[in-house]
């Protein structure tokens, strides 16, 4: 009955939601969690890359709330972003989803340096 | 008569209009209740300085949900248009401030899971001062959702000769509860390409809800032309033109009255308050 999305089993199977504004690894990363134009899915290495419009970007309000809808039903365990809202945070946190605020760069710069912190500790 | 009193562009002296109407047509005798719907700021207050009679507060009743019945099965979260209560996990959120009080969550709910409690979010407020009966809505710090409390102000407010509703800015839902159930609408404008832009959406929101509108141009001058042509383009007629004048500025910044300070200014909303009783 439970259907809570359990894609944080091992480390090859979890997946990271990076918001960005392009489907590509070296697209600028969207400071924005809940209206940035897409989220790239990808496995920590950045070696299977599932890029995912965000429809929530146009949203009148909630949108953070339905961008975290979003990316838990995806499986998402881990969210790189800018800026995550209280709603949004709340709603992450709800489905086991941890979020790093403060990400900048390319998606793929983002992802070496979320990688490198990880490696080290 | 109930007049509306709204502008589509903000500062152009809705609550100028508003509070120097109420003010002569208490001086005329006229029974006047003052009713200031923009619950976000309401500013009526500085200018006309009621004694405060009463106040109290507005509720909503939002969902809680009963997480020992409910099975998780989202039904809720479906109906929901604003995402205010979110099945996810094992968890169903809910976002009060997002909620509308629409009920439909309850409704929908196969187990009966949710019930409604009250959340307050804003406060009422009924005073007097010199023949005018003062309401006012406002809005708890961080509350965003107006319409319910502009419904509820009117909703307490007694009848009388004249009803003045001084409206928010804007052409939204807000704007659109405040003037709802208006006899009449006047638009306060100022002539600039802002004032001038938001006067015509605010010229086709008061049009879509079928109620007659008039103008006034605040701080009018020289450069009121173009506002002129647009009221004529559209058959709207100018119910007052108030010049720009610096003594009125000044005592407006000291929440003085412009009738109190400025005998021509007296005329000019006399002659706005005749212009209105001619409409009923």
């Amino acid at each position: 009955m439970a259907r809570t999305p359990d894609g944080a089993g091992g480390k090859n199977t979890m997946k990271i939601a990076v918001s960005s504004t392009g489907p590509s690894l070296d697209a600028a990363m969207d400071e924005r969690f809940g209206r940035c134009s897409c989220f790239l899915i990808v496995s920590p290495e950045g070696t299977e890359v599932d890029p995912v419009n965000n429809p929530c970007a146009t949203q009148g309000h909630g949108a953070g709330i339905q961008a975290a809808r979003l990316v838990a039903e995806r499986g998402v365990s881990v969210v790189l972003t800018g800026r995550c809202g209280p709603n949004a945070s709340d709603t992450l946190a709800a489905a086991g989803v941890s979020v790093v605020t403060g990400c900048g760069g390319t998606v793929r710069e983002a992802l070496e340096k979320y990688s490198a912190d990880h490696a080290s500790s | 008569m109930r007049i509306g009193i709204a502008s589509g562009k903000g500062g152009t002296g809705k609550t100028t209009v508003a509070t120097n109407l109420a003010r002569v047509a208490a001086m005329e005798h006229l029974s006047v209740v003052y009713l200031d719907c923009d619950v976000e700021e309401p500013n009526g207050q500085i200018f006309l300085r009621p004694e405060v009679k009463w106040r109290r507060p507005v509720t909503l009743p939002v969902p809680r949900v009963d997480l020992e019945v409910c099975d998780l099965c989202g039904e809720c979260g479906e109906i929901c248009e604003f995402s205010a209560i979110v099945p996810i996990g094992k968890k169903v959120l809910v976002f009060p401030q997002l909620c509308h009080s629409c009920g439909g969550c309850r409704l929908v709910c196969p187990l009966q899971a949710i019930t409604e409690i009250p959340r307050e979010v804003a406060t009422l407020m009924g005073g007097e001062v010199g023949g005018v009966e003062y309401l006012q809505g406002l809005l708890n710090i961080g509350e965003a959702m107006s319409p319910p409390v502009i419904r509820a102000l009117k909703a307490v407010a007694p009848q009388a000769e004249l009803v003045i509703v001084d409206a928010p800015p804007g052409t939204s839902c807000p704007v659109v509860e405040a003037v709802r159930g208006c006899d009449r609408v006047l638009l306060v404008t100022e002539p600039t390409p802002f004032g001038l832009h938001d006067l015509e959406l605010a010229m086709d929101t008061i049009g879509k809800l079928g109620i007659g509108c008039e103008v006034v141009i605040n701080r009018a001058g020289a450069n009121g032309e173009a506002t002129r042509e647009l009221c004529r383009n559209r058959g709207i007629e100018i119910a007052a033109e108030l010049p720009d004048r610096r003594s009125i500025a000044e005592a407006y910044s000291r929440g003085e009255m412009a009738v109190d300070t400025d005998p021509d200014f007296c005329d000019r909303f006399l002659a706005l308050l005749r212009r209105i009783e001619g409409w009923s």
